[in-house]
């Protein structure tokens, strides 16, 4: 096994073994479709919002002027335009972005069973912060 | 030049600094974001968005060996990432939201520390730590791993718990926003300040950036401020070039490698400290 250490012997615990599967599937599938997205964006198989040349007069203006600009909104709104070339990549970037949540979810039981409850506090508030930031609630600007 | 010039560009550039961040050890973000930002015509706030989702991609990659290996530790890991990425959200809305020359100049400064850093900072192999902390014991912030190179196994325990919780506010803080990721504080703070050994405050501290950077990933997601077209070339380029640095490891000199990546740093934290400044636009 390539992820065994050099001896054989195994170090990691049951729940960092669990994470790290649950980890590697995640980022697996996140780049195969970060990538695949990538091209159909890049070669124009699908239409973006938002032009290439368009684009390039535009990237070097602040985020704020950047959306004001192309008529785009904060948070979660790209889904309303994820048959656009340039936001159907997000599905890749949300995938890469959401994968430590679920590992997580994914090793709070095994930490419920051994009723190691400082443990599961941390993971259940670690949680919290991930969906709170990637909740879209936390607005700012220049 | 045409639209896709400058995304051509970015994926060659990231493609080396993939390369030289595997050779010079340090992460792609801290690399990326001042070099990118003062060379490139991307605003700040999209190359600290791509440099975030470049450290995190190189943390996500390489967080499943590191952790099936045990070399990172999850028990380790958990309760510092808790605060950092906390911090990170609050340090990319303060990115986002300050004026793009008091981040950039705040940028070059923090670059610049960095180099002061890799200069002075020791590393300690297996540094001595005689009693674990009340904290760390109640956390069980310990473990065992087999280390190749010695040909036996380590057991470690870390202390100083307390003051390594606080350190990592601020390095959530910088991490978010200046979208570094953060290898280059968090290995110095688990390994001589907790007392954790090298190998296991390098893993752990590349597991963890996947957690912190995703924090801070997703307001910059959630503002706007990652743009495909910039962060998918960076990424790649990245990506690859760490697979073929890997592969010159072996052969690299380490001592050269290391003065190109603080001639580097040294030359993109001036850049940005000065295009901050208003002197060299």
């Amino acid at each position: 096994m390539a992820d065994m250490p050099a001896n054989g012997k195994q170090y990691a615990s049951e729940e960092q073994i669990a994470y790290a599967s649950l980890l590697d599937q995640g980022m697996k599938i996140g780049f195969v479709v970060l990538v695949l997205t990538f091209i159909v964006y890049l070669f124009g198989f699908a239409a973006p919002h938002v032009s290439h040349e368009e684009l390039a007069r535009l990237w070097s203006k602040p985020v704020g002027e950047y959306l004001k600009a192309t008529n785009t909104h904060t948070g979660w709104s790209w889904i309303s335009m994820i048959d656009k070339g340039d936001y159907i990549n997000f599905v890749g970037i949300v995938l890469l972005s959401s994968v430590t949540v679920l590992c997580y979810l994914r090793i709070l039981p095994i930490f419920i069973a051994a009723r190691d409850k400082v443990f599961t506090a941390i993971a259940v508030l670690e949680v919290l912060v991930l969906v709170l930031a990637a909740s879209g609630i936390l607005v700012t600007g220049h | 030049m045409p639209w896709w010039a400058w995304p051509a560009i970015l994926f060659v550039v990231s493609f080396f600094l993939g390369i030289v961040a595997v050779l010079g050890g340090v992460g792609g973000g801290v690399l990326f974001v001042p070099i990118v930002g003062g060379f490139f015509p991307f605003h700040l706030d999209f190359v600290r968005g791509a440099g975030l989702m470049v450290a995190l991609a190189g943390a996500l990659a390489a967080g499943p060996g590191l952790l099936k290996t045990g070399m990172a530790s999850l028990r380790l890991a958990m309760p510092l990432a808790l605060i950092a990425s906390a911090s990170a959200i609050v340090g990319a809305m303060a990115g986002l939201a300050l004026p793009a020359q008091v981040v950039q100049t705040a940028l070059g400064a923090t670059i610049l520390g960095i180099v002061v850093l890799m200069f002075l900072a020791k590393k300690s192999e297996y540094p001595e730590v005689a009693a674990a902390c009340p904290l760390s014991s109640a956390l069980r912030m310990n473990g065992i791993y087999f280390d190749v190179g010695a040909s036996r196994e380590v057991d470690w325990k870390v202390h100083r718990t307390g003051r390594g919780l606080m350190l990592f506010v601020g390095i959530g803080i910088m991490a978010g926003m200046f979208g570094l990721g953060a290898g280059w504080a968090n290995v110095p703070v688990l390994n001589l300040l907790m007392g954790a050994p090298l190998k296991v405050s390098v893993a752990t501290s590349k597991f963890m950036l996947s957690i912190v950077d995703t924090s801070a990933a997703w307001v910059y997601l959630n503002q706007g401020a990652v743009l495909a077209m910039i962060a998918v070339p960076s990424l790649i380029g990245i990506m690859l070039g760490s697979l073929v640095g890997v592969r010159l490891l072996k052969v690299a000199s380490a001592s050269m490698v290391r003065k190109v990546v603080i001639g580097m740093l040294l030359l993109a934290g001036s850049r940005a400290l000065l295009k901050g400044l208003g002197i060299w636009d």
